[in-house]
C-alpha cells in the first residue's frame, strides 16, 4: 500500500513530548491578587499533596491574563503586521511568532473580507459602563465574617457576566455590557462553598456557579428578569488534586481545577485523565460536569460521563453524594445523571473522583485525504464498526480542508499565494483528487506503541478501501495544534467584519451525509434572505464517531458590511439551522449543553413528561431558585 | 387583476428555417442538477434493488408470503425491468426529427415563455426538479421532451401509464425518450410499489433527470382539470421530508391547444362509445389527422415551488427521526393534508397559466345559446359583440386570455371559428352549433337511417367537444359562478344565506371544479371580490345586490354552472327512482345513460350536455363522499346503497327547490 508517508517521523516520542510543552508553557504563575480582594486561604482537611500544585493557571483577577473581550491568553492573537502578514503573537503555542502567509488570501478570498476595511474592538473596558452592584448587605455582612475572598469590582463582575457565544463576545467589544453579576465569591474548597450555598438560602441571593467561563449556550447570562443580587460562585480557587488512587486508578479533585493544570499535575505523576475538550486550557472540571462535556479522545478514554466515579455537589438542600466508590451500581437511576448536565441550576460540583490512566507510551499524529465527503463519512462508518476508532479521527469537509491550509505557517521564504500552494499540493499527491470534492480526515493514535503500530495500519487499510490516501503526520499534527488557536481566529475575524460561530450535535450514522448537506444548504439560503452581501462560509466535520452515530460540528461565519444589525441576523440564521438539524434527526446538543441559547427547543427534545421530571428534581432541590441561572428548564 | 405573465415565442419558426437533421443532430450540452451523482439507466436499477427499502420489502414479502427471497427477489427485478426507462440520446434525436416534420405540418406555432425555460434551467442546477405539466393529450409528454431538448435542458423521464405497452414498438420507443411505465392499479401490491417508489425516490435523490409526471392522473378527456391524484407526488416529496434532499423544485407546466388532436374521440368516450385501443396500427390510422390545421399550443413554464417553502411551518419533519428512513409507512395525517393541499395548489397553478385562445369564449357563448332553444341561430356580430363583452370580463378576473391587439373583433370571431370549422356552421352572417350536419354522417348514407338515440348521441358529440373547449376557462369563472348561483337560489339576500347556499354548491360540486378543499371561505371571499370590483355587486352590511348591470354578469355567471346543476339533478333523480338494490359501481354509468337518454328525447332535460360520463361520475363521487350513497360490499361485488331521502332533499336543493338550510350545510 501507498503508505510509504508515514513511517517518515522517526522521532515519535517527540510528538507527545511537543503536546505535553504546548500545555507547559500556558502555566505561567499568576500575580499576586488585587488589594481589593479580601484574602482568606482555606484551611483545607489535609495538606497540599505536592510542591507543583501551587503553580496555577487562573488567577482570582482572570483580567491580568486573559483579555476581557476576546478568546484567551492576553499575548495571543491573530493579527496582520505592517506587512499585510497575518502572524500569530505570544509565545504559549507551537504557532506563536509565526507568519502565515495565506490567511489574507483566504480571508480575502473565502469572505471578501478586505485589509481596508477594519472594525477594532473598544480598547479597554470602561468600568463606568459597568452597572453598579445591586447588594444585599446582609448577605455581604455574613459572608464578610466568613473571610471568603470576595469582589464587587465592574471588571471582576463583567469578567464573570459572559462566556464565549458570538452575540457576547459582539457585545463586549462594542463596550456594551447587559446584566452582570453583583459580586464575584471566590470560595476555595468544599466547606467554603457549603458555607455561601447557606449563606444565599438565607438571604435570598442568586448564585451562579462560574467554572472557566468558556461556556457557548449562554449559560453563564444574568436573567434579565433577575431582580435579586446576583453572585457569581467562581470554582477557579477550589484547584487541587486531593488524591490520586493508584491501586484503582482514581484521583480526587476539586472542580475548579481547568483541564490543562488538571493534565500537567497528573502527568507529573504519571498519570492522565485523557479527558481533552478543545477548551481543556481554561475550562474546568465542574463545568464539565456541569455541561456533560466531551472530549477529544473519547474513544480512549470516554467522555465525562465514563470517567466520572463520583461527585460531591453541594445544594440548597444539603450534601449530594453517593456513599461508595463502586464501578457501577444498580441503585434505581444513577444520581450522578442528574447533576451531569445541570449547568448550575441545582447546586455546586465541588469534588469529583476521576478515573486516571497511565500517560500513554506512544502518541502518533495521521491524517488520510479522501476523493469526497461521502467517501470519508464511508469510512468512518466502517471503522466507528469495528470498533476500533483512533484516541481521535475527525473528518473535514473540503472547505475545513482549504481553511486548514490557509493556517500553514512559513516555512520557506518564497512567498506562494494560499491558491498556488494549494495546487501544487494537489498535483504533486493527490492525482485524480478534485481539489473542490476531497476531504481529509485527521487522526491521533496512542498507546504502547506496538498496538499503536498495529492499529494505525488496522485503519488506513480501511481508509484504502474507501478510496483513502495517507497524507502524513504532518497533515495531521497540525489539524491538532490548531485545535486551541483556532478559537483566537474569531477575534481576527470581528477586527475585519466577519463574525462566525461554530455549533455542533449528534447524529445516527444513516443520517451524518443528509444532515451535513441540509444545515450547510440551510445556512447558505437563510444568510441570502436575511440581505447577508457575501457567501457565507458553511462548513462542517465529523468530529466523534459512536457505535450508534456520531458528533458533527458546523462552522458559520459571514462578511457583516452592509448589516445594520449583525448579530440578529447570525442568531437568525444560527436559529433557522438548529431547526434544521432537529429536522434532520439531529440532536439539540452532543456536548455544548442547553444554557438559555437552546432552551426553546427542550421540551420537544425530552417530551413534557421528561420537562415534568426535570422539574420536579429542580424545583425539590432547589425551590428557591437560587441557583437562578434559568438554564436548561 | 391582470396578472403579469411572460411574452411566448414560437419556437417552430427556427424549424421552419432551418435544417431539421442539422437541430436533431446538433451538439446537446445540458446543464445538469450540480449535485448529479452521474450514472446509467442500468446501474440505476441495480441500485434500486440493492437499496435498503427493496431489500426491507424483499424480506416482509418473503416472510409474509412464505416465498423464497430469491423469487421474491427476482419478481423485484422483474418488476423493475418492466418499469425501466432506457434514456437514449439517440432516440431523442429520432424523435427531434420527426416530431419537427409532424409538429409543422399540424401546428401553426408551439409556443413557450422562454423566460419559463430561464428559470426552470436554473431551478435543474439547484435541486432535483419535478416537472408538472397538465395533460390533455398524448402529445404531452413527447411535446415537452421536444421542448426541453430544443433548450438544451435536461431530459425529463416521464413516468407513463402501462397503456402505451401495448403498442410494442412504440412503447420502446418511448423507452428510449425517458418513459417509464406503471401499471394503472398495482392495490395492495407492497412489492410493486416499493420498487416502483424506489425507482422515481433513486433518481430524484441522485438528480438523475427531473421526474416528470402526471398530477391529473390521466388526459382530462373535458378539459377541466381533474382532481390531482397523490400516489406520485407523495413519492417525490418523501426524500424531501426525511432530509435525503435539501429541496425539490417543483415547476408546474400548462400546455394548452388551440385545437386538441383527441377532441371527437374523448367526446365519443365520455358517451360510451367504446375507446379505440391504443395500439400501433390505431396511431397510423390517426394519420388523417396530419392534414388538418389544429392552430397553435402554448406551453407556459410556471414559477418553480419550492417544496421546502412549501412545507415550511406545515410539516414536521422530525417525525421521521424515530424510526429507519427506509421502512416504509403510511404517511401521517398533516403530511397527508399537505400533499394534498400541495397537489390542488399546484394544479390550480396550471390553470392559471393556462393560455386562452378567443375561441374559449366563443364556445362559452355559442353553448349558452344553444341551450336557450334548440340550437339558435346568432349573428356574427351579435356573437362578437358578447364575445368583447366575455373578453373584458374575463381579463377583470384574471384569465390569461390571448387575444390579438390590433385586429377587429369580428375577424377574430371569424378565423376562431374557421379553424373550427367541424363544430360551427356559418351561413349568411349567422352561426350555429354544426349539429345538423353530424346527423347527416357519411356520404350516401341518408340521415333518416339514424334512431332518435343515435341522433341525440352524434349531436352530443359536437356538444360536448365544444364543452370541452368552454370548459378550458371554466377555471376562471367557477367561483364567481357558485357566488352567482348561490345569491340566485338563496331563500334571500342575507349574507349568511347567500353563504350557506355557496357553501353547499362549493361542497357539491368538490368533485368536479378544483376547488382547495378547507378554502370555503377564501374561495367565497374572492368571488365576492371579482362581483364587487366589476360593479356586478354591491355588498352592505348584511345583504347581497344585484346592480343593475350587474344582472348580465350575474346571469351569465349563473349559467356557466346550469348545466353542471342539471347533471347532478338528473343523476340524483336516477338513483332515487331507478337505482336497485344490486346496483353496482360498474352498472352505474350505462343506468345512468340509458335514463338520461330516454329524458333527453321526452324533451324533459335542456342540457345535452348531462350525458358527458365524467359529470355522471362526479356526481356519484360527491353522493359517496356525501354520505348519500354507500358502497356495501356484496358477495361478488360492491353494491351501491342509495339514502334515497337524502339523495332527494340533495336533489331538491340543487333545484333551489330546497333553502339550504344551516343543518344541511353543517351535515356536509
Ligand atoms: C473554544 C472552545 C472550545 C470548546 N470545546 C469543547 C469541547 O471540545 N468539548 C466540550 O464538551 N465543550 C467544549 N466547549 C464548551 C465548554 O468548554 C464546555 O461546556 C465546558 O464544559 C464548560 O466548562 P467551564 O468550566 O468553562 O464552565 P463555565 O463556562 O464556567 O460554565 C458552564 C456552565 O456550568 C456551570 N458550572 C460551572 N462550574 C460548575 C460547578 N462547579 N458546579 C456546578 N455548575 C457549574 C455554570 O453555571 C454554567 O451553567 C468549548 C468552548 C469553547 C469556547
Amino acid at each position: 500500500m501507498a503508505f510509504s508517508s508515514i513511517g517518515g517521523s522517526p522521532d515519535r516520542q517527540r510528538v507527545a513530548q511537543e503536546r505535553l510543552k504546548i500545555i507547559a508553557r500556558h502555566l505561567q504563575r499568576p500575580g499576586d491578587g488585587d488589594s481589593a480582594i479580601v484574602a482568606a486561604e482555606c484551611k483545607a482537611q489535609g495538606s497540599k499533596s505536592d510542591a507543583s500544585s501551587e503553580r496555577r493557571t487562573v488567577p482570582r483577577r482572570r483580567q491580568e491574563i486573559m483579555k476581557w473581550n476576546g478568546w484567551g491568553y492576553s499575548d495571543s492573537r491573530f493579527l496582520f503586521n505592517k506587512k499585510g502578514q497575518a502572524e500569530f503573537t505570544g509565545k504559549r503555542y507551537r504557532l506563536s511568532g509565526m507568519i502565515i502567509p495565506a490567511l489574507k488570501d483566504w480571508m480575502e478570498s473565502t469572505f471578501g473580507a478586505s485589509m481596508q476595511h477594519k472594525t477594532s474592538a473598544t480598547p479597554v473596558l470602561n468600568t463606568s459602563a459597568v452597572q453598579p452592584p445591586n447588594l444585599n448587605d446582609a448577605f455581604v455582612e455574613e459572608l464578610k465574617s466568613t473571610g471568603i475572598p470576595f469582589s464587587c469590582d465592574a471588571e471582576d463582575r463583567t469578567f464573570r457576566s459572559h462566556g464565549h457565544c458570538l452575540h457576547e463576545i459582539f457585545a463586549l467589544r462594542e463596550g456594551k455590557f447587559g446584566r452582570v453579576p453583583d459580586m464575584v465569591v471566590w470560595p476555595s474548597c468544599h466547606n467554603d462553598v457549603v458555607k455561601i450555598v447557606e449563606l444565599a438560602c438565607k438571604h435570598n441571593v442568586c448564585l451562579i456557579p462560574y467554572g472557566g467561563g468558556t461556556s457557548v449556550s449562554s449559560a453563564l447570562e444574568c436573567p434579565r428578569e433577575e431582580t435579586r443580587s446576583i453572585i457569581s460562585l467562581d470554582t477557579s480557587q477550589m484547584n487541587r488534586i486531593l488524591w490520586i488512587d493508584e491501586k484503582n486508578l482514581t484521583a480526587h479533585v476539586e472542580a475548579g481545577i481547568v483541564g490543562q493544570d488538571l493534565e500537567r499535575l497528573l502527568n507529573e505523576s504519571g498519570y492522565c485523565t485523557g479527558h481533552e475538550p478543545d477548551s481543556m486550557e481554561f475550562s474546568s472540571l465542574g463545568g464539565w460536569v456541569a455541561t456533560r462535556a466531551s472530549g477529544m479522545k473519547k474513544n480512549i478514554y470516554g467522555n465525562i460521563e465514563d470517567l466520572i466515579i463520583h461527585i460531591k455537589m453541594v445544594t440548597p438542600q444539603g450534601v449530594i453524594e453517593k456513599s461508595c466508590q463502586g464501578p457501577r451500581m444498580s441503585t434505581g437511576p444513577d444520581i450522578y445523571h442528574f447533576i451531569m448536565g445541570s449547568e448550575g441550576t441545582l447546586g455546586v460540583v465541588t469534588e469529583v473522583t476521576m478515573k486516571i490512566r497511565p500517560m500513554p507510551e506512544y502518541q502518533k499524529y495521521g491524517s488520510v485525504v479522501f476523493p469526497n465527503f461521502e467517501q470519508g463519512v464511508a469510512c468512518l462508518r466502517e471503522v466507528a464498526k469495528q470498533r476500533c476508532a483512533p484516541a481521535s479521527i475527525r473528518l473535514m469537509d473540503n472547505e475545513q480542508f482549504k481553511f486548514g491550509h490557509a493556517l500553514k505557517p512559513q516555512v520557506s521564504s518564497i512567498f506562494t499565494s494560499f491558491l498556488d500552494g494549494l495546487k501544487k499540493f494537489y498535483i504533486t499527491k493527490f492525482k485524480g483528487f478534485d481539489p473542490n470534492r476531497l476531504c481529509v480526515a485527521t487522526l491521533l493514535f496512542e498507546g504502547d506503541r506496538e498496538k499503536v503500530l498495529q492499529h494505525e495500519k488496522q485503519v488506513y487499510d480501511i481508509a484504502a478501501k474507501f478510496g483513502g490516501l495517507a497524507a502524513g503526520e504532518d497533515n495531521g499534527q497540525r489539524g491538532y495544534m490548531l485545535t486551541f488557536v483556532i478559537a483566537y481566529l474569531r477575534d481576527l475575524g470581528m477586527d475585519y467584519y466577519v463574525i462566525g460561530e461554530s455549533f455542533e450535535t449528534s447524529v445516527p450514522w444513516d443520517r451524518v451525509l443528509d444532515i451535513c448537506r441540509n444545515v450547510k444548504a440551510r445556512i447558505v439560503r437563510e444568510c441570502k434572505e436575511k440581505g447577508v452581501q457575501f457567501p457565507p462560509l458553511s462548513t462542517c466535520r465529523v468530529t466523534q464517531t459512536y457505535d450508534a452515530g456520531a458528533c458533527v460540528y458546523f462552522y458559520f461565519a459571514f462578511n457583516y458590511r452592509g448589516l445594520s444589525n449583525p448579530i440578529h441576523v447570525y442568531e437568525q440564521v444560527e436559529h433557522a439551522a438548529r431547526e434544521e438539524i432537529l429536522a434532520n434527526g439531529g440532536s439539540l446538543s452532543h456536548h455544548h449543553g442547553v444554557g438559555k441559547l437552546r432552551k426553546e427547543w427542550m421540551r420537544e427534545t425530552v417530551s413534557s413528561v421528561g420537562m415534568g421530571m426535570l422539574k420536579s428534581v429542580k424545583d425539590y432541590v432547589d425551590p428557591h431558585n437560587i441557583f437562578g441561572n434559568r438554564n436548561l428548564l | 387583476m391582470l396578472k403579469k405573465r411572460d411574452d411566448f415565442e414560437d419556437m417552430l419558426e427556427e424549424r421552419r428555417n432551418s435544417s431539421d437533421l442539422r437541430y436533431a443532430l446538433r451538439c446537446y450540452t445540458p446543464l445538469l442538477y450540480r449535485g448529479v451523482t452521474p450514472c446509467t439507466s442500468s446501474s440505476l436499477k441495480s441500485m434500486v434493488l440493492q437499496s435498503d427499502h427493496i431489500h426491507y420489502v424483499i424480506n416482509q414479502v418473503s416472510k409474509e408470503m412464505g416465498r423464497d427471497t430469491d423469487d421474491v427477489q427476482e419478481e423485484a427485478s422483474a418488476i423493475l425491468e418492466e418499469m425501466a426507462q432506457h434514456l437514449q440520446l439517440s432516440t431523442v434525436r429520432f424523435f427531434a426529427f420527426t416530431l419537427s416534420k409532424i409538429f409543422k405540418t399540424l401546428f401553426k406555432s408551439i409556443c413557450v415563455n422562454e423566460e419559463g425555460i430561464q428559470r426552470l434551467q436554473q431551478a435543474i442546477q439547484e435541486h432535483p426538479v419535478v416537472l408538472l405539466p397538465s395533460h390533455r393529450s398524448y402529445m404531452d409528454f413527447l411535446l415537452m421532451s421536444y421542448i426541453l431538448y430544443t433548450y438544451d435542458l435536461a431530459l425529463p423521464v416521464i413516468a407513463a401509464g402501462m397503456d402505451f405497452m401495448g403498442m410494442k414498438i412504440v412503447g420502446e420507443m418511448l423507452r428510449m425518450s425517458g418513459a417509464f411505465f406503471i401499471r394503472r392499479s398495482f392495490g395492495g401490491d407492497k412489492l410493486y410499489w416499493a420498487v416502483f417508489s424506489e425507482y422515481v425516490k433513486t433518481m430524484l435523490r441522485n438528480g438523475f433527470a427531473p421526474i416528470e409526471f402526471f398530477l391529473e392522473g390521466t388526459r382530462s378527456r373535458t378539459s377541466k382539470s381533474l382532481t390531482p391524484k397523490l400516489g406520485l407526488l407523495n413519492i417525490v416529496l418523501d426524500p424531501f421530508f426525511k432530509g435525503e434532499v435539501f429541496d425539490i423544485n417543483v415547476v408546474p407546466v400548462s400546455i394548452s391547444y388551440e385545437r386538441i388532436l383527441e377532441e371527437a374521440l374523448y367526446a365519443r368516450e365520455l358517451l360510451g362509445v367504446p375507446k379505440p385501443k391504443e395500439s400501433t396500427s390505431a396511431l397510423f390510422k390517426a394519420r388523417k389527422v396530419l392534414s388538418e390545421d389544429y392552430g397553435s399550443i402554448h406551453v407556459y413554464f410556471g414559477q418553480p415551488v419550492s417544496v421546502r417553502s412549501l412545507a415550511h411551518g406545515r410539516v414536521n419533519r422530525c417525525q421521521f427521526n424515530l424510526r429507519p428512513r427506509h421502512i416504509p409507512k403510511r404517511p401521517r395525517e398533516d403530511i397527508h393534508n399537505f400533499v394534498n393541499d400541495s397537489a390542488y395548489r399546484l394544479v390550480r397553478a396550471q390553470e392559471e397559466n393556462m393560455a386562452l385562445k378567443p375561441w374559449v369564449l366563443l364556445a362559452t357563448l355559442l353553448l349558452q345559446n344553444q341551450a336557450v332553444g334548440q340550437n339558435q341561430v346568432m349573428a356574427l356580430d351579435e356573437l362578437s359583440e358578447q364575445a368583447v363583452w366575455l373578453r373584458d370580463l374575463s381579463w377583470q378576473y384574471g384569465a390569461f386570455l390571448l387575444w390579438p391587439d390590433n385586429t377587429p373583433p369580428s375577424e377574430v370571431v371569424f378565423s376562431s371559428l374557421s379553424l373550427h370549422h367541424g363544430l360551427v356552421r356559418i351561413s349568411e352572417g349567422r352561426v350555429q352549433l354544426a349539429l345538423e350536419q353530424e346527423r347527416r354522417a357519411g356520404p350516401g348514407e341518408p340521415s333518416c337511417n339514424l334512431t332518435p338515440e343515435e341522433g341525440l348521441l352524434s349531436e352530443a358529440v359536437i356538444i360536448l367537444s365544444c364543452a370541452s373547449y368552454r370548459n378550458q376557462g371554466l377555471h376562471i369563472f367557477v367561483r364567481p359562478a357558485l357566488l352567482a348561483s348561490a345569491i340566485l337560489t338563496a331563500s334571500s339576500n342575507k349574507k349568511q344565506e347567500v353563504f350557506n347556499s355557496f357553501s353547499f354548491l362549493r361542497n357539491m360540486f368538490s368533485n368536479e371544479f378544483i376547488l382547495c378543499p378547507g378554502a370555503t371561505v377564501q374561495d367565497f371571499e374572492e368571488a365576492c371580490y371579482l362581483l364587487v370590483k366589476t360593479g356586478a355587486l354591491q355588498v352592505t352590511q348584511q345583504e347581497f345586490l344585484v346592480t343593475e348591470r350587474g344582472h348580465r354578469t350575474v346571469a351569465f355567471l349563473a349559467s356557466m354552472l346550469d348545466p353542471f346543476l342539471q347533471g347532478y339533478q338528473v343523476v340524483c333523480r336516477f338513483l332515487c327512482e331507478e337505482a336497485t338494490e344490486t346496483l353496482t359501481e360498474k352498472q352505474f354509468i350505462p343506468a345512468v345513460r340509458k335514463f338520461i337518454i330516454k329524458h333527453l328525447l321526452a324533451g324533459r332535460l335542456r342540457y345535452t350536455e348531462v350525458l358527458s360520463s365524467d359529470l355522471q361520475k362526479n356526481t356519484l363521487a360527491a353522493l359517496l363522499r356525501l354520505g348519500a350513497v354507500r358502497k356495501i360490499k356484496g358477495a361478488e361485488q360492491e353494491a351501491l346503497k342509495v339514502n334515497k331521502v337524502m339523495v332527494n332533499s340533495l336533489e331538491d336543493t340543487l333545484g333551489g327547490k330546497l333553502p339550504t338550510q344551516e343543518t344541511v350545510v353543517a351535515r356536509l
